[in-house]
């Protein structure tokens, strides 16, 4: 067996005919930063589900940290160590960012003192711990999009699933967030795959970069071949990037 | 007692078409204006006290009184959402739920005040008249008023297919943002809405009058039995109601010929909990 | 933590209460108790879960019923009573939840199936000739037993110091369950079940937990109504105005809140009492007058300050009791 952490092998999901992912196998290394792009539709948030157990994908295998997920339930799957943001931030509006971080802090611990202690940690690290005892529906959105983090993170996981935390953040903000990232990828070897549409971060974060058109794969390698790729140029990054 | 049997089914379903008409007030609120009215019973029984006094104080029959009666809930329905209940629009659902059982403790207990807890019986001239087709003898009160009820329901199908604000009331329904967004005026169309559920009830709480005697009591019973109906048919959906109607009809009337009437509401609840559990979207609701 | 002085204060006066209060209040005060536990209980599963159960009265009826027919038909006293109840009541409690949760039944249509549980129970009681069926179940007050306080007979006193005990027993659990892990699952729940999930939450599971502490919370409860007012009818315990009753305090107390059961309890409670007091003073005692006040105040109350009085109050006081 391979050492990588996540392996995909052979994952289809279909949606009325429509193929919205098609065979895509991919691997991620422990302590790595990998990165699924392409354009609206492609697939990648469907393919994000998949991995976190929220729709079941048709054909294929997913395996984590050795064992087979793809039938489990996310909260199963969350169990075993895959911590996930959503694109839309949900946070619990009506608690304090700290209770919504103890949440995830107590997947782990059963002590409440030992998970205040992750979560103080972990809100330190994420620029939100002065921030603490306010509600999370008053949050601003690059705070609500650090609170997400936070919560995900606070499960200790050994992958962290990250499905586009820098949109609708402006330059700064998306600078903060990917130096947030790259320091918790230093420090604690937590495993990134990022789902991303703003490529300055993806180029920033990811050491490989795995890009999907209409659900299929067209290219996947080191950031900087991937951007020379003339199949990704014309599909994808032509009309935005270039 | 086939032929007993078939009776009582078809008098269930006589019944079953009235209570589909008080559903589909219900269904109609809930499917636009999301709002459960849990007042849905008492307000039935306003009605039935309505056309009780115009019976006697005026002799009207009450398929005619049905006529004002179902205008005056109409306006009543949409002064109610436009002053009491537009406000709670948006609000968690427990809130617009004692709000809406606060209206219902009010015309339970204002009935008892104003008339006492005793039934007032409307005591019409055919009232023990029935129709003898072959083996069946049908009640024509029933009849009557499952024709009446029919009417009713035939009217609302139209408006909402066929008129202007009958559309945008579906519109409405369908994509609250995109009717704000061309422009329709959604509060104006939520209080029209909350009329006609209300219109509905009043009509089929009249022609409830020619089958029971009015009673406080019965407010909270009706309450039950329309959500009942419209789980069964499928919350928001028009032709479920009915269909919920008349099955619980038939429920009730076999259920009280074959076991005892007090069982009756049983065999109802029974129904609904095998919907909610194997179809909780109801026979023809459709997945959300 | 001038919180924690304020309670033991109002504790400390409740306890002496009767040295000076004549049985008007205690019996006012009684009611009080059993509104704000079984409040605690129902709390439990919307104020926290934020599932909306409108058929509570179901185990109120099932605790009591299960305990008095245990007295009556087998000498089993309510102590011994108690935990059949809690059994029952759970047990019944695990199959509403269980076939509404695994189906995907939420919101609204759990509340309706709540209240089709509750009303296919009452109309099956209406038929148990064992337990008095329609014509109600009677707990007669005879001579010799009427000292035995540890079968729950005896006199008002003893219902208050118990209801009391209930109230304060179920606050402190519902105040450690709150911050406890299982709290914060609830709570996650409540807020988004979605997001709790991908947190590691199993939602099903914290949910039927949820439903089997707050039935069987809420059979304790029954067993005390029984052994209080030695009366049961079918056509009271289970009708849907008995759960929307039980629900009330909590709403309008502040829902998830630890406080909010009580107070809403001390507020609505008396209420009702003054109407009542209020209407036979006046002379117009038509039936029906008390509740329409009733009605009308909840209205008000849920126009005014739809989160709850005690939010509203605790920041008044400079405590900081937001829904949790």
């Amino acid at each position: 067996m391979t050492t990588a952490l996540l392996t995909v092998t052979d994952v289809s999901k279909r949606f009325r005919g429509l193929t919205a992912v098609d065979r895509i196998s991919f691997e991620v290394a422990p302590g790595e930063i990998f990165a699924v792009i392409g354009p609206n539709g492609a697939g990648k948030t469907t393919l994000f589900n998949m991995i976190a157990g929220v729709i079941a994908c048709d054909e294929g295998a997913i395996s984590f940290d050795g064992a087979r997920i793809e039938r489990e339930r996310p909260d199963r799957i969350a169990w075993r160590g895959v911590g996930r943001t959503f694109q839309i931030v949900r946070p619990f509006p009506a608690l304090s960012v700290e209770d919504n971080v103890m949440v995830g802090a107590l997947l782990r611990s059963h002590h409440l003192d030992a998970a205040l202690e992750i979560t103080h940690a972990v809100l330190r690290q994420l620029d939100l711990f002065d921030k603490r005892l306010h509600l999370a529906s008053t949050l601003t959105l690059p705070d609500r999009k650090r609170l997400e983090v936070a919560r995900a993170l606070a499960t200790q996981p050994k992958l962290l699933l990250l499905d586009e935390v820098m949109a609708g953040l402006r330059p700064t903000e998306t600078d903060r967030m990917v130096g947030i990232l790259k320091e918790i990828n230093r420090t604690s070897g937590v495993t990134i795959l990022l789902i991303e549409h703003v490529m300055r971060a993806v180029m920033a974060l990811a050491s490989r970069i795995l890009v999907l058109h209409h659900g299929a794969r067209i290219a996947e390698g080191a950031p900087n071949e991937v951007v020379r790729d003339p199949a990704v140029i014309t599909s994808y990054l032509g009309a935005e990037a270039l | 007692m086939s032929s007993i049997l078939f009776n009582v089914v078809v008098q269930g379903i006589l019944t079953g078409l009235v209570y589909g008409l008080m559903a589909l007030g219900l269904s109609v609120i809930f499917g636009v204006v999301r709002v459960v009215n849990f007042a849905h019973g008492e307000f039935a029984v306003i009605a039935m006290y309505a056309a009780y006094l115009l019976f006697s104080a005026l002799r009207l029959d009450p398929l005619i009184a049905m006529l004002p009666i179902a205008l005056g809930f109409f306006g009543i329905g949409y002064a109610l959402q436009r002053l009491l209940i537009n406000p709670f629009i948006g609000r968690p659902a427990h809130e617009q739920f004692i709000l809406l059982v606060g209206v219902a403790i009010i015309i339970v207990n204002g009935l008892l005040m104003i008339f006492g807890p005793d039934a007032r019986p409307t005591n019409l001239s055919y009232a023990f008249d029935s129709f003898a087709i072959g083996p069946l003898f049908i009640d024509k009160v029933r009849t009557y008023a499952a024709i009446a009820a029919l009417a009713v329901t035939g009217l609302l199908f139209a408006f909402f297919r066929y008129t202007h604000t009958g559309t945008a009331i579906r519109a409405c329904a369908d994509n609250l943002v995109g009717a704000a967004v061309v422009g329709l005026d959604v509060k104006r169309l939520y209080a029209l809405t909350f009329g006609i559920g209300l219109a509905c009830v009043g009509a089929a709480g009249t022609l409830m009058v020619t089958i029971a005697d009015a009673t406080p009591a019965l407010g909270p019973a009706y309450t039950l039995l329309a959500f009942t109906i419209v789980i069964i048919g499928g919350l928001g959906s028009m032709a479920g109601a009915l269909i919920g109607g008349i099955l619980i009809g038939v429920s009730e009337a076999c259920a009280g010929f074959l076991i005892t009437p007090s069982m009756k509401s049983m065999f109802s609840f029974a129904l609904l909990i095998a919907v909610l559990a194997f179809r909780p979207e109801g026979l023809l609701g459709k997945r959300t | 933590m001038h919180g924690r002085v304020l309670i033991a204060m109002l504790l400390a006066a409740l306890i002496a209460t009767p040295a000076f209060a004549d049985r008007y209040v205690i019996s006012v005060l009684i009611l009080v108790f059993y509104f704000a536990y079984v409040g605690q209980a129902w709390n439990l599963m919307m104020g926290f879960t934020g599932q909306l159960s409108l058929g509570h009265s179901l185990y109120v009826g099932l605790g009591a019923y299960v305990a008095a027919g245990l007295w009556l038909h087998a000498g089993i006293g309510p102590w011994l009573g108690v935990f059949a109840a809690i059994a029952v009541a759970a047990a019944v409690g695990s199959v509403t939840g269980w076939l509404s949760w695994r189906f995907g039944i939420e919101g609204v249509y759990f509340a309706l199936l709540t209240i089709a549980f509750a009303e296919f129970t009452r109309i099956g009681f209406d038929h148990i000739d064992m337990l008095g069926a329609a014509g109600g179940l009677f707990l007669p007050v005879n001579a010799e037993e009427a000292g035995q306080w540890w079968n729950l007979r005896g006199g008002p006193l003893l219902f208050y110091y118990l209801a009391l005990a209930l109230v304060a027993g179920a606050t402190l659990a519902v105040a450690w369950l709150r911050r406890s892990r299982l709290g914060y699952q609830w709570v996650a729940v409540r807020e988004d079940s979605e997001a709790a999930r991908a947190l590691g939450v199993d939602v099903f599971r914290a949910k039927m937990i949820a439903m089997l502490i707050s039935s069987g919370m809420t059979a304790v409860g029954g067993v005390f109504y029984a052994f209080y007012h030695r009366n049961l009818f079918p056509g009271q315990v289970f009708e849907m105005g008995r759960s929307i009753e039980l629900i009330l305090a909590p709403i309008v107390g502040g829902l998830g809140t630890v406080f909010g059961p009580i107070i809403g309890a001390f507020i609505l409670t008396p209420l009702g009492e003054a109407l009542i007091a209020a209407t036979e003073r006046s002379g117009f005692n038509a039936p029906g007058t008390k509740a329409v006040f009733y009605g009308a105040a909840l209205i008000a109350i849920i126009y005014l300050v739809p989160s709850g009085v005690w939010p509203w109050i605790a920041r008044r006081l400079g405590f900081s009791e937001h829904r949790q």
